[in-house]
């Protein structure tokens, strides 16, 4: 149901026929900053409980540690021209007209810390290359804008030189974090995974619980048990999902999906109690650590349950973190079958087995929709599916188009590598940065918003945790129903002609 | 004197401008690059990647799916110097070599396009909101530098020339340390001096963004973190695998 807009206490943006590009609003958002991370919270990833008292030094410290860890960080601080092609790139200034939300102003927070601290003419001549002191006031202006980042890379794609801002807010977030500074939301999120496994702290006997009642759903709805097995040694596939996958709407029909085609490929899988999550929180705080840690812990699970390959679920940052970053942080995946790459998308697998024949979809099962695919930033911009470059876009449409016979691109300018951020990635999905989600979430309902008048679309497809929450949390400001938004899985779920299976008409029937 | 005092500031802006690049792209390539971040769809070969720079550096291809009018400007401007000091090549080189001769009439008119370049590039510093906030001072001298030794040339050939003679002996003069005489108009001594300044300034200000793009690792990665496992040195300590940590 639509939220009321008077309940809100900031102005919800408007949709109109395109993204304008506002006209700059200093410090409109100072106001936003999310909550900070208890003692606990810190401690548990590896940091100090509070501010600590030489702030001052220890994060200018970090920051030389940093420099000489990362190349991109060493190099984007230095080359950028100011040329401004960044400009009205990202969603949340499009959303909210803060300049220091602009990629290279929001750099330029960390920048000017580095020119005087770093650099010779800053040292020398601050005010005219633009550095400053690190100050109390400059620390809260890291927690607020480095918060009103979705790390989502849109901004990379238009600089002349490659500078991605993610980078840059992954920094600021570690060096806050390592001087006893954090955010809530992610600190403790990863915590959780270190100590229980996944981002719910859903222990494993509730899990067990949860998948069994989905086999039962299963069988209720067309009389096959499908099943959803928990921690099956010598299974051939490890499933590595987002825990969201296990309860929350629309996910969990994604994960029947996965456990449908699973069951009708012959293909005998697994889920891992230890590793119960896909999402990887250590790369919203910029900690290689914290990743890391979180990583080997689906290197671990593949061992102890030997299995030969591992499968990723439906969700963005984790696919970027398992495609990108798994074979440095928890490699080599030499002991797993080579005929498979390590890790592999459930739906380059899906896709595959399609292309072989070895599952049937049937479109006309999901008649009645008209669908849309949002591209999910991690996955456009950050990792790859299939041999060829922008399979992550050609791939999620094929299965859609598969499975359902009406589907509608939104405007070129904000899918594929273009695609706009649905406002809640990055580590900013807690209800504590509700205003900024709402506000950057414009763009992509505006396209959204344009595809549902012109070409009556009736659902958009996901293939993210995060987005799926975000859209069905926000669609609703923006007056747009929020069971539009699906997973891709789901659809494929729906289309897939199984062996033995009982159609609601045949049902009925009897 | 001034003879002196300019080839003196040669030499030493000259050595300072490859100390100070050469210092800096040491730094570049010497800080590993930890994780496999090319912003994707990347090539999934290294000479995709030769393709996608050459892209970059020559096309300026981001700039162009970015805003259509800085990126004319930018090419503009660019492109106008690179010509231009190919131009410049005659005054460094005896016999002057045929491809040098033959850019010449070209290398004339650039001397306008780097201007208005940049000319473009600083209105549109003042004039968008967006670009007027992010400046601070140095990005508008930059572009005014630049204009400076842009129009100072222009000034010369077209208003009033100097003793290019002269010039070039004071240039070979310099390459073979046997120094002769420069002439003393002011047009071309301010012309010389603020090269000599952005010669200087070069190393340490955004105008590494020449040869840093090049070590853009969202640009100069090749996308096979699959196929292919890469650790930085530093990540090497770690424990292999979480029990061994534990035990």
């Amino acid at each position: 149901m639509p939220v009321s807009k008077s309940k809100a206490e900031y102005d919800i943006p408007g949709l109109s026929q395109y993204v304008p590009i506002p006209k700059i609003e200093p410090d409109k958002m100072a106001h936003s900053q999310p909550f900070v991370a208890k003692p606990e919270h810190q401690e548990s990833v590896g940091y100090p409980g509070e501010l600590v008292d030489d702030w001052h030094d220890k994060a200018i410290d970090k920051m030389g540690e940093l420099l000489g860890k990362y190349r991109s960080l060493q190099v984007f601080m230095d080359i950028c021209t100011k040329c401004g092609a960044c400009t009205d790139k990202c969603h949340y200034y499009l959303g909210t007209a803060d300049p220091k939300n602009m990629p290279v102003a929001r750099q330029d927070l960390m920048r000017s810390v580095y020119r005087r601290y770093f650099t010779l003419p800053g040292k020398f001549f601050p005010k005219l290359v633009g550095a400053r002191d690190l100050t109390k006031d400059v620390l809260d202006e890291w927690h607020s804008y480095y918060h009103q980042c979705s790390e989502c890379r849109r901004c990379s794609v238009f600089c002349p030189y490659g500078i991605d801002t993610a980078e840059v807010t992954m920094a600021g977030r570690e060096i806050l974090s390592s001087v006893g500074y954090g955010a809530k939301y992610s600190n403790e999120i990863v915590g959780k995974v270190h100590k229980i496994g996944n981002n719910l702290g859903l222990p494993g006997p509730a899990l067990l619980d949860t998948l069994e009642g989905l086999t039962e759903d299963c069988e209720d709805e067309i009389g096959i048990a499908v099943p959803f097995p928990l921690d099956k040694v010598g299974a051939e596939v490890l499933l590595i999902t987002p825990s969201a996958d296990f309860f929350a709407e629309p996910h969990v029909d994604g994960l029947i999906g996965y456990g449908k085609v699973f069951h009708e490929a012959g293909i005998d899988w697994t889920i891992s109690s230890y590793a119960s999550e896909a999402a990887n929180f250590g790369l919203f705080i910029g900690s290689y650590d914290n990743m890391q840690q979180v990583a080997q812990r689906v290197r671990q699970a593949s061992e102890d349950l030997q299995v030969k390959r591992i499968v990723v679920g439906e969700c963005g940052h984790a696919w970027r973190v398992a495609y990108s970053f798994w074979n440095t942080l928890a490699g080599p995946f030499d002991y797993l079958d080579a005929n498979y790459p390590v890790p592999q998308h459930i739906c380059e697998l899906t896709y595959d087995l399609l292309q072989a024949g070895e599952i049937t979809l049937d479109p006309r099962r999901n008649a009645g929709k008209v669908l849309t695919f949002h591209d999910s930033c991690n996955v456009a911009r950050g990792s790859r599916m299939g041999d060829k470059p922008g399979g992550q876009f050609t791939i999620p449409r094929a299965l859609i188009q598969a499975a359902c016979e009406d589907f509608v691109d939104m405007s070129p300018n904000t899918i594929h590598e273009k695609t706009f951020c649905c406002g809640g990635g990055g580590g900013l999905l807690t209800d504590d940065l509700m205003e900024v989600r709402v506000k950057g979430a414009m763009p992509r309902m505006q396209a959204l918003h344009e595809v549902i008048e012109h070409d009556g679309v009736t659902h958009v497809a996901a293939i993210c945790a995060i987005c799926k929450t975000q859209f069905a949390k926000t669609l609703p400001y923006f007056d747009i129903g929020m069971e539009m938004v699906i997973s891709v899985h789901q659809l494929v779920g729906n289309a897939l002609v199984m062996q033995g299976e009982v159609l609601e008409e045949e049902q009925s029937d009897v | 004197m001034l003879t002196a005092i300019y080839a003196t500031a040669f030499y030493l802006a000259t050595a300072l401008l490859l100390v100070g690049v050469m210092f800096k792209c040491w730094r570049y390539a010497k800080v590993p690059q930890p994780l496999v971040i090319p912003t994707t769809p990347a090539p999934v070969t290294r000479g995709g990647v030769v393709l996608r720079l050459l892209r970059e550096v020559f096309l300026f291809s981001s700039l162009f799916k970015a805003n259509k009018w800085t990126w004319t400007l930018g090419m503009l401007f660019h492109y106008g110097m690179l010509l231009a000091l190919i131009r410049h090549l005659r005054y460094f080189t005896e016999p002057v070599w045929g491809w040098v001769v033959m850019m010449q009439w070209l290398g004339v008119y650039a001397g306008f396009a780097m201007f208005l370049g940049l000319l473009g590039l600083l209105l549109r510093r003042f004039v968008v909101d967006r670009v007027r906030y992010i400046s601070s001072p140095s990005d508008y001298l930059s572009l005014v530098l630049l204009a400076l030794i842009a129009f100072t040339g222009l000034m010369m050939k077209w208003v009033s020339h100097t003793d290019v003679v002269m010039v070039k002996a004071f240039a070979r003069g310099l390459m073979t340390f046997d120094w002769s005489p420069l002439p003393t108009d002011f047009l071309l001594l301010s012309h010389l001096a603020l090269v000599i300044l952005l010669m200087l300034v070069f190393p340490v200000s955004k105008m590494m963004h020449a040869p840093g793009v090049l070590f853009s690792p969202t640009l100069n990665m090749v996308d096979n973190p699959r196929e292919k496992r890469s650790v930085a040195p530093w990540a090497k300590t770690k424990p292999s695998t979480l029990s061994e940590k534990e035990n």
